[in-house]
């Protein structure tokens, strides 16, 4: 499991326009790096982040080799009603990680 | 016509062009994998097909002289109300030098509330970079910025 780290505000206002921060930490191997033997090292990046909010997907990005190594992103979202936002990364390995944060709407 | 000098005789001029077209055409074999503009246009093809792309509305924001290509900060804002029938459905970032002409692609919805969102990216070499927004009605709109990169991502060894 990779380290992720899920900024989301704790409490909003019904509507209002929140920001949402992500961090995972991965590697993100571009596939096109050579190691000391001239080998080339195989590809690994994240290539799919997907945002829910309690069930409903309101954010996804589709990556490539040109993101930077600890895959960061922000995006927004409206604030609708209380629940969970599930943040789902995966990579080229098919391993899937998880994280998921609370929100409280007033 | 009274013109005398029909029999061909090597100039000096003649002699030094033929030589630096011999001398170049080595130079031009050689060739580095990367996106050339070509295959950047070839990705967004891919993408958006045969629809005319306009610019603005996008906002691509990244600063024009970046000193590490390995971590660049983006961030992308599209100038749109985000209702249910008028909302940013797609943004797509594209780059002329790396291996690979795609960056990221996101898909939003009226949810987001804003058409905002930020990364950060590689960059091989300095380049153009692109942002095209997809809008519900299907138009089209992008920006385009010019980076200088002093070190270049994708070079060091493991």
């Amino acid at each position: 499991m990779a380290r992720t780290l899920i900024n989301v505000p704790p409490k909003a206002k019904r509507g209002q326009v929140i920001e949402i921060k992500t961090l995972i930490s991965h590697i993100m191997e571009t596939g096109y790096r050579r190691n000391e033997t001239g080998g080339a090292i195989p590809r690994d990046i994240i290539n799919l982040f997907v945002c829910t909010y309690n069930g409903e997907e309101i954010f996804r990005a589709n990556l490539f080799p040109a993101i930077a190594a600890n895959p960061f992103i922000t995006f927004f979202t409206v604030a609708t009603e209380s629940g969970t936002l599930e943040f789902k990364w995966t990579d080229d390995k098919g391993n899937v990680d998880t994280g998921t944060a609370k929100i409280t709407v007033e | 016509m009274t013109d005398t000098d029909t029999n061909f005789r090597p100039t000096r001029r003649a002699i030094l062009i033929g030589t630096a077209a011999f001398g170049a055409a080595p130079l031009m074999l050689i060739r580095r994998a990367e996106a050339t503009p070509d295959t950047m246009k070839a990705a967004i093809h891919k993408v958006i097909g045969e629809s005319s792309v306009r610019k603005g509305r996008v906002a691509l924001d990244i600063p024009p002289l970046v000193e590490n290509g390995n971590t660049i900060a983006m961030s992308v804002a599209v100038e749109s109300p985000m209702t249910a029938t008028d909302y940013v459905k797609a943004i797509h970032i594209f780059n002329e030098k790396n291996p690979q002409p795609d960056v990221i692609s996101v898909q939003l919805g009226p949810r987001a509330g804003k058409a905002n969102f930020s990364t950060r990216i590689r960059l091989a070499d300095s380049q153009n970079v692109i942002a095209i927004a997809e809008m519900s009605d299907g138009s089209l709109w992008s920006d385009s910025v010019e980076v200088i990169v002093t070190i270049a991502a994708c070079l060091e060894y493991n």
